[in-house]
């Protein structure tokens, strides 16, 4: 499931939504939002009271059309989101076909049908075959093209035992056969959970939405105070204030605005991150994000590009460059890891061509064994070894040259890895090997360090190759020799000073730390376990995505919150039209505090409820694509974010309520 | 507004920031059971033998739910006592005056409003209260109510400023600690001050003086039994009456006034509080009056940064109150020194602004400064009538309580009443910088946003309501001096000092009817307990949660623009609540006056 970017405003989800949008009037839906629900009532007490205003008829209906048409507004926006999310939940249905397994029973296999597998069964996929339901491999390896869950059309490789054992059902072996323990009931599986999530079927309010709700309904219950209690005040200073003009001024100061698009930014988080590939198990993980305080980086993979490669080859005293390059060539051709692969490479560098393994017919390769830490060839005349210095002096059994110990000793201290390249009788030279750190990578810890988060970089490497790295990459801190317990005890450590945690993560000895962090993004290539113990899997399993998803949540939060701040500061400018048009009558006097000069008293309260709801269909954009993020500290962000939504907050709706004002006025509708 | 009140104001305020720092830091050690005080070789054994007498264990802390039950239980017991000894008074000792009982709703209204620190008074002084009530039934609630206030406005900045903790201290070390190293010495410095000024402090029965001017005056002939006469049309029968004597009014005065100001009670001794010569003798009595009033409520903001470690923090928030202040007292005095256009046409007094209700001894300046002061704090004192003020000078005391009594404000209370503004601005704008809201390192969350939120809105609920009940009630209008939009003021004052445990009136309203001191005396127990009682369960949650280290991501509560997030969302918040029924009142009020009309 590629996401395409789908636009705010595309006609196959805008239709659906207007519709939507008169479904979610439904009372027992809006009663959970306590500010809209107070604008429906206020909508349908204006309505009855058309008919109850003789002389007044057509204002009354004006002022009722449009408190509809805020409530519409503000459930079309929430319909918007959900229609972006329903329009991916559609493709990723698509993507699933009518399957049948091979289920195996007792010794024999059955075919049946993929919806009556369950937990624990076994099964067997062949090559071209779709697997029936996620599960785990026990058995075999195979690619698997998974395109229609990461949209990446290269196959990857599953095999049995490892961190790369779970397969997800919907996707297609592509070669060999795999025997897979099922572990999802069929509609618990990961596609199902997805298109649930993808929905916002299972959407629960996160706990700073929740926070958020009960100041807006706070707010809600001190305006319908301050609104009630005026309907007395008037009676007392002789004033009679109709019903219609109390619910219009109610409604332009309850934050209408936030409270109306306050789901739509949640939904639209989640949809953010679920373009960018991420799959967030809840939108609470998503606000954890925002507030993630150290990033635990694995340096494998995240920091360096997975492997190390050779730069250069450092011969001992006596021997030449070339013939150093020729016999570590030789001691690589069979190597297939990716080091010995850019030893080969490099190798061309001084002209000696990839020899083909055929054209040495008396060779012997030797493998890399954890107990020799050594590879190489042996040839007809001679044996020719590459390996850990400790290693190779022991199969040379003789003292290295000084320089060569001295060139050992200068690429550990740089960070890199040395290989000593030696035959039984002569050392031949160092091979350097390095980790090369992914471009751009200290410009955005930069960014991050700019946030206040800190970097944390994990490694196994010794202390000396990890500070060279970290340096090299800008992090902050690193841990060296780490042991996956080591981890968790870190993570532990941080969380009790008050920190919060986000890691990555795919190996099933990652799973306790990808629980215990705040935020835990598993890999989608990972396994089951780690899976299930982060609160987010990353599809592309592209580690540096942590960066992007922190991004995302704190996106989520700015727009929240500059939206609340919008919301309050323009009341400022309602109270000026609203109030001094409600004691015109009565008290002439008070004309002065009419600042915007405007053209009646039922023109102006028109005008103020007109805004309030146009202000929310022109706010939907911000509210789905999220406020612009920047980089910044956050002194700097609320300096910035105070100055657009806190003062152009109070100073808009004093030119839009003019606006609409003429308009109104020179139409003749009040 | 001239040069000599422009150089009071300013040595006014240089006083106020000098006693910050080193009140704050001995406050600061007043809060701390461990702290060490220059006073600890006569006070130690006193405080010790208290706790003995209590039979309470300093040692031992509360968690939130005992903290307030403790100082709910000490409340409701000394509300009692009170209630008893104004009910009792004709029976109780010095008493040359023979006053009577106070009447159960008198008694009621005035037992809570000593209680909750207000000092709301629907009765004058001397007419009522026996020097035993005085000194024993009021005076020790200025002293407690005040201790009970800081106690909470402690504990609450506990709960912020510690780590995963259960408890927020003892209500009863807070509450012993503070009347005797914190209110009693510096009260008995201040009352010794006073005498110096010409206060007086004695036991003597009132003396009468006789006059070298008689003055006739016209008065409502009563029968034997006390009853206005009328005639046949039902108007009362006048008749003039000659005065040649005043009776004078005498007692322990000064021992009163100090706590009064330095508790932020503001409970008269007379019916003229701070306008009586006795009260307030000299400008210098005047001035210390003043300060003793703010210094506290100021130094509380040190102490809230010293508690943090983060004393800018701390200067943040008294900037944000000073600003305020000084834009009220701005305005107020503006206003007051403007005058009122019609006198003007009328040529009453042309050149010294509106002196209408004020003491001369103390003029525009002064009685505006005043004005502002006790309403910045929930003192509630006055040398003044706030009745009588312009529109607009009438709207800045008003508005003042209205905002919470934030600025520098009671003592305590003034402090955990601008926390609660502190957290609502923090969760507003807090989003905005991209994380869960903290206040320093405590992340604001559902709970904490419920409990400041509930003690917001019960303050708006008590004022709003009780203020639309009364102006639509017989029993609301009948207390009503004056119409129109200055009535609707009144009634809105006096259940907004009574919310806001001020207890300062606008004065023209005639309280003391068994409604009045009803309604007045819930307003004043919602406003204080409705407040505290969520707070109190604000400190306990904020004790609970881990402090998250600061970082450039933190949101600032230090600088600039946190000052100016702080002032917006008390003025923005404030004012949406209210603006609507002060239109109607002072606003209104305003522009009718200079079309010529008055109420």
């Amino acid at each position: 499931m590629h996401t395409k970017t789908v636009s705010v405003f595309d006609a196959s989800i805008l239709w659906p939504a207007i519709g939507d949008a008169f479904i979610k009037l439904n009372p027992r839906l809006m009663v959970k939002n306590p500010v809209m629900f107070v604008t429906l009532v206020g909508a349908a007490i204006s309505t009855v009271d058309i008919f109850r205003s003789p002389g007044q008829t057509l204002f009354v209906a004006q002022i009722a059309l449009w408190l509809w048409f805020t409530v519409l507004f503000a459930n079309f926006a929430e319909a918007v989101a959900e229609g972006r999310g329903k329009a991916q939940a559609r493709a990723l249905r698509a993507t699933r076909t009518q399957t049948s397994a091979n289920k195996i029973s007792g010794d024999r296999i059955e075919v049946v049908d993929a919806d009556s597998l369950r937990k624990g069964d076994v099964v067997i996929v062949r090559a071209t075959e779709i697997i029936p339901a996620d599960g785990e491999i026990i058995l075999g390896a195979a690619t698997v093209d998974e395109s229609a869950i990461t949209g990446e059309s290269a196959p990857v490789i599953r095999e049995a035992g490892g961190d790369r054992s779970a397969v997800t059902g919907g996707t297609r072996v592509l070669s060999d056969e795999i025997k897979i323990r099922i572990t999802a009931n069929p509609g618990e599986g990961f596609l199902d959970r997805m298109i649930q999530l993808v929905e916002g079927a299972s959407r629960q309010k996160t706990p700073n939405e929740i926070a958020l709700t009960i100041l807006l309904a706070a707010l809600t219950v001190v305006f319908l105070l301050a609104v009630v209690t005026l309907k007395p005040f008037g009676m007392y200073s002789g004033t009679l204030f109709s019903n219609a003009v109390l619910i219009a001024l109610l409604v332009c100061l309850i934050p209408t605005t936030i409270g109306g698009l306050l789901s739509a930014i949640g939904i639209a988080g989640m949809d953010r991150l679920l373009q960018r590939n991420v799959l967030a198990m809840s939108g609470r993980a998503v606000e954890a994000a925002g507030d993630v305080d150290v990033l635990l980086l694995d340096k494998t993979g995240t920091i360096t590009l997975g492997n190390r490669q050779a730069v250069a080859f450092l011969p001992a005293p006596g021997v030449k460059e070339q013939e150093l390059a020729d016999a570590a060539q030789l001691a690589s051709l069979a190597d297939e890891t990716p080091e010995g692969r850019s030893i080969v490479v490099l190798a061309k560098q001084f002209g000696i061509r990839a020899r083909t393994i055929h054209e040495l017919p008396h060779a012997q390769f030797v493998p890399f064994t954890a107990q020799l830490r050594m590879s190489g060839v042996d040839l007809e005349n001679r044996q020719i070894r590459k390996g850990s210095a400790n290693a190779v002096r022991q199969f040379t059994g003789s003292m290295f040259p000084a320089e060569v110990e001295k060139v050992v000793e200068g690429i550990s201290l740089s960070g890199g890895t040395p290989l000593v390249v030696a035959t039984k009788q002569l050392v031949l030279g160092v091979i350097h090997l390095k980790d090369i750190v992914k471009g751009g990578l200290a410009d955005r810890f930069k960014r991050f360090r700019a946030m206040g988060i800190r970097t944390v970089m994990i490694t196994g490497d010794n202390k000396l190759t990890a500070a060279a790295i970290a340096q090299e990459a800008g992090v902050d801190d690193f841990l060296a020799e780490a042991k996956p317990e080591d981890k968790l005890a870190l993570i532990r450590q941080e969380q009790q000073g008050g920190r919060m945690i986000a890691m990555i993560g795919d190996g099933t000895n990652d799973a306790p730390a990808l629980a215990q962090a705040d935020v835990g993004v598993a890999m989608n290539t990972g396994t089951q376990a780690a899976k299930e113990a982060g609160n987010m899997v990353d599809l592309d399993s592209n580690p540096t995505k942590l960066l992007e998803i922190i991004e995302i949540g704190k996106q989520l939060l700015i727009t929240r919150g500059a939206l609340t701040t919008f919301s309050i500061a323009n009341d400022v400018a309602k109270y000026f039209a609203i109030i001094p048009a409600m004691l015109m009558v009565t008290f002439p006097a008070i004309a002065p505090l009419n600042v915007m000069h405007l053209h009646s008293p039922d023109s102006a309260i028109l005008s103020a409820v007109i805004f309030n709801a146009l202000i929310i269909i022109a706010l939907i954009p911000l509210a789905l694509r999220g406020v612009k993020f920047r980089p910044l500290g956050a002194v700097q962000i609320l300096r910035i974010n105070l100055l657009i939504y806190g003062l152009w907050g109070v100073i808009l709706p004093f030119i839009g309520i003019k606006l609409i004002d003429l308009i109104i006025a020179g139409l003749h509708l009040a | 507004m001239n040069a000599h009140q422009w150089l009071e104001l300013a040595v006014y305020i240089a006083a106020l920031v000098f006693v910050t720092r080193p009140l704050g830091l001995y406050i600061n050690r007043v809060l701390d059971i461990n702290g060490r005080t220059w006073l600890d070789p006569v006070l130690r054994p006193l405080e010790k033998l208290t706790y003995r007498v209590l039979c309470v264990d300093p040692a031992k802390e509360y968690d939130w739910k005992q903290y307030t039950f403790a100082m709910l239980i000490f409340s409701l017991v000394s509300c009692l006592f009170t209630y008893a000894i104004l009910r009792l008074q004709e029976y109780l000792p010095l008493n040359p005056q023979k006053l009577g009982a106070l009447s159960q709703h008198l008694a009621f209204n005035t037992a809570v409003s000593f209680t909750t620190n207000t000092n709301w008074q629907s009765y004058g002084g001397e007419s009522t209260m026996s020097y035993f009530s005085q000194m024993v039934a009021l005076a020790i609630h200025n002293f407690f109510s005040a201790a009970v206030g800081i106690a909470i406005a402690a504990a609450l900045v506990r709960g912020i400023a510690r780590h995963t903790a259960a408890t927020i201290g003892n209500f009863w070390v807070d509450l012993t600690r503070i009347t005797y190293y914190l209110l009693l010495p510096i009260c008995l410095v201040l009352a010794l001050f006073f005498v110096s000024q010409g206060m007086i402090q004695n036991f003597m029965p009132y003396t009468t003086a006789r006059l070298i001017e008689p003055q006739t005056i016209s008065v409502q002939k009563t029968d034997a039994n006390g009853k206005p006469v009328v005639d046949a049309k039902g108007n009362s029968v006048m008749v003039n009456q000659t005065l040649d004597t005043q009776t004078i009014v005498q007692g322990p005065m000064a021992s009163q006034m100090a706590i009064k100001m330095l508790g932020t009670n503001g409970g008269g001794y007379t019916n003229a509080n701070a306008a009586h010569p006795f009260e307030n003798p000299t400008p210098l009595s005047n001035f210390f009056q003043m300060l003793a009033l703010l210094c506290i409520g100021n130094a509380m903001t040190y102490h809230l940064g010293r508690e943090t470690k983060n004393q800018k923090h701390g200067w943040a928030v008294w900037s944000a109150m000073f600003v305020m202040f000084l834009a009220g007292v701005m305005l107020c005095w503006w206003a007051e020194a403007r005058g009122n256009p019609i006198h003007q046409q009328l040529g009453v007094a042309v050149a010294d602004g509106n002196m209408e209700g004020k003491e001369v001894r103390f003029g525009i300046f002064d009685s505006a400064l005043f004005a502002t002061v006790t309403t910045d704090a929930s003192c509630g004192a006055v040398n003044s009538m706030h009745d009588s003020f312009t529109p607009l000078g009438g709207l800045v005391p008003m508005f003042n309580i209205q905002t919470g009594e934030v600025i520098f404000g009671g003592v305590g209370a003034g402090l955990y009443g601008m926390l609660i503004f502190v957290i609502l601005a923090v969760f507003i704008a807090g989003l905005m910088v991209g994380r869960t809201p903290e206040y320093l390192g405590k992340k604001i969350e559902a709970y904490d946003v419920k409990m400041v939120l509930l003690a917001f809105v019960i303050l708006a609920f008590i004022i709003l309501g009780f203020t639309a009940w009364a102006c639509v009630s017989n029993w609301g209008l009948a207390g009503l001096n004056n119409n129109g939009p200055h009535g609707l003021s009144e009634m809105l004052y006096a259940y907004t000092s009574g919310a806001g445990n001020n207890g300062s009136a606008f004065a023209g309203l005639n309280a003391n009817t068994p409604w009045y001191d009803t309604t007045l005396g819930i307003d004043m127990l919602l406003g204080r307990f409705g407040m505290i009682v969520p707070l109190l369960a604000l400190a306990g949650s904020l004790a609970r949660k881990k402090i998250v280290p600061a970082s450039a991501g933190t949101f600032p509560v230090t600088g600039i623009t946190f000052v100016i997030l702080l002032v917006g969302t008390v003025l923005l918040v404030g004012a949406l609540t209210f603006l609507p029924a002060l239109t109607l009142g002072p606003i209104v009020e305003h522009f009718l006056m200079l079309k010529g009309t008055l109420f």
